[in-house]
């Protein structure tokens, strides 16, 4: 029997939701790790039952904890995430230069076929990977050559919180940093290239079309259409026709294109998914309405998806891993708010239940569609 | 035997209750006793000092017979109690208010 598990991590714990196909009700299990911040849990595609979680404090630093039965039972792993070689600096917030130092993971993206790979972005930014169900962890230090010393954190820290594994080649991935942009290997982590042009941040880089130094906040592919990118910046929505060689901006009619997350429809390629905040100075929705904006156009044209949400009195936020998509027929789609909501939608976004409603503020959301 | 106090969320983390014992062969100093947890209980390396700066972390304390020994060097002996295991050696996170 079909169904799907949310992977849901809070400011206090993790939360793992279930249902059958229908989504209509759910059952929660946590917290787990309680008191801990979960930055993001992930399971693998190859191995639905093996999922990742990235567990932190202030107090404690790290922990990576891992389950072989779908959340059920966890064990820590290794936690060691140490910059390959001599780490060098980047660039301070005063413009300066500060010395790398790992503060936590903010990313775990399990290989699309082997469980015991699985990669890390953290925080100060870099991508690790590791090869045996993360255990030992390596940098993969070549992405920090691409410009890294002009690297800078925004107010939330220099972190890598995207990570995309193109599923039409091995050798290539994509990454996002906040504040330093879209980057992409082609040879498998070995090198890589920044991907930031057409991007402008004229409000935020001296240059606004820097080749690196953007705050871009997240990323999303369809992975039966691996060339076409689409991003939510700090301010804009983008498009890459070309694996991110050149972007234009489709933010068409959004009553505003700042936002966190972005993310695009399980069957339908061309569709996407934002949810617009106000401004980078106020972080809730515009009006005080819930809204998720999809465009079936792959931009530019968008419509306000309302009926289940909020549409008065809402200022929470909806941060940039707090969004996904489910891969059922009829596509769900699900995110989760810093008021502790889960909302998901079982119709492609056309109607929204919550889920989970008195949850700690919740900073990232994954789904896995289990058959 | 040394007893050792750890914070709850550490005390989670290991699966253990509130004081755990050690014993630590040679001399009973700050490092060995911190060797030691970490060796007894792997799933605490990275979490007490930086696996690779090996610094105590910021919010954490050590304290032992009503003194603060956070600041001592590794080598640092502790005291004849905490060897004799008469008083426990306490890891103290920093208090959280609301």
């Amino acid at each position: 029997m079909s169904g799907v598990r949310v992977l849901v991590g809070t400011h206090k714990g993790a939360f793992i939701l279930t249902s059958d196909s229908k989504r209509k009700k759910w059952n929660i299990s946590g917290p787990h790790f309680a008191g801990w911040e979960i930055y993001h849990m992930n399971g693998s595609q190859a191995d639905p039952n093996r999922l990742y979680a990235s567990q932190s404090t202030g107090w404690f630093g790290q922990i990576i904890q891992r389950s072989n039965d779908g959340g059920q039972t966890w064990e820590p792993v290794g936690n060691k995430f140490g910059y390959d070689g001599t780490p060098g600096t980047h660039l301070w917030y005063d413009g300066t230069q500060h010395p790398w130092e790992f503060k936590r993971v903010w990313r775990l993206e399990p290989s699309l076929t082997d469980p015991d790979t699985v990669y890390a972005g953290v925080e100060d930014a870099a991508l690790f990977r590791s090869t045996d169900g993360g255990q030992n962890w390596q940098e993969l230090a070549g992405l920090r050559e691409a410009k890294g010393h002009l690297w800078q954190p925004g107010a939330g820290g220099m972190c890598l919180h995207t990570i995309i594994l193109d599923p039409s080649d091995v050798q290539r991935m994509f990454v996002a940093i906040s504040a330093a942009g879209a980057f992409r290997t082609d040879d498998g982590g070995q090198t890589w290239r920044p991907i930031n042009k057409g991007l402008n941040s004229g409000g935020e880089l001296p240059d606004a079309a820097a080749e690196v130094g953007h705050c871009v906040h997240n990323l999303a592919m369809h992975p039966s259409n691996p060339g076409v990118l689409f991003m939510q910046k700090h301010w804009d929505v983008m498009r890459s026709d070309n694996a991110g060689d050149s972007w234009h901006e489709v933010s068409g009619n959004l009553p505003s294109d700042f936002g966190f997350p972005i993310a695009v429809h399980a069957h339908e390629p061309n569709t996407i998914y934002v949810v617009p905040i106000k401004s980078d100075s106020e972080h809730f929705p515009p009006d005080g309405k819930l809204r998720v904006y999809r465009s079936r156009t792959g931009g530019d044209e968008w419509e306000a998806l309302t009926k289940g949400l909020p549409q008065s009195d809402c200022y929470v936020n909806i941060l940039r891993s707090a969004l996904a998509v489910d891969t059922l027929d009829s596509c769900g789609i699900y995110f989760g708010t810093t008021g502790g909501q889960v909302y998901a939608s079982a119709d492609s976004g056309d109607s929204w239940m919550p889920i989970a409603s008195n949850l700690p503020a919740v900073l990232s959301v994954e789904v896995q569609t289990l058959q | 035997m040394i007893r050792v106090v750890l914070p709850y969320h550490l005390r989670t983390l290991a699966q253990v209750g509130k004081e755990v014992q050690l014993q630590v062969d040679g001399p009973t100093t700050l490092g060995s006793v911190l060797d030691k947890i970490e060796v007894q209980y792997p799933m605490l390396r990275g979490t007490i000092r930086d696996h690779v700066t090996q610094q105590r972390r910021p919010f954490l304390r050590f304290f032992a017979c009503g003194q603060d020994l956070s600041l001592e060097p590794l080598d640092a002996l502790l005291p004849e109690e905490i060897v004799m295991g008469t008083e426990p050696f306490r890891i103290v996170g920093a208090m959280a208010g609301g």
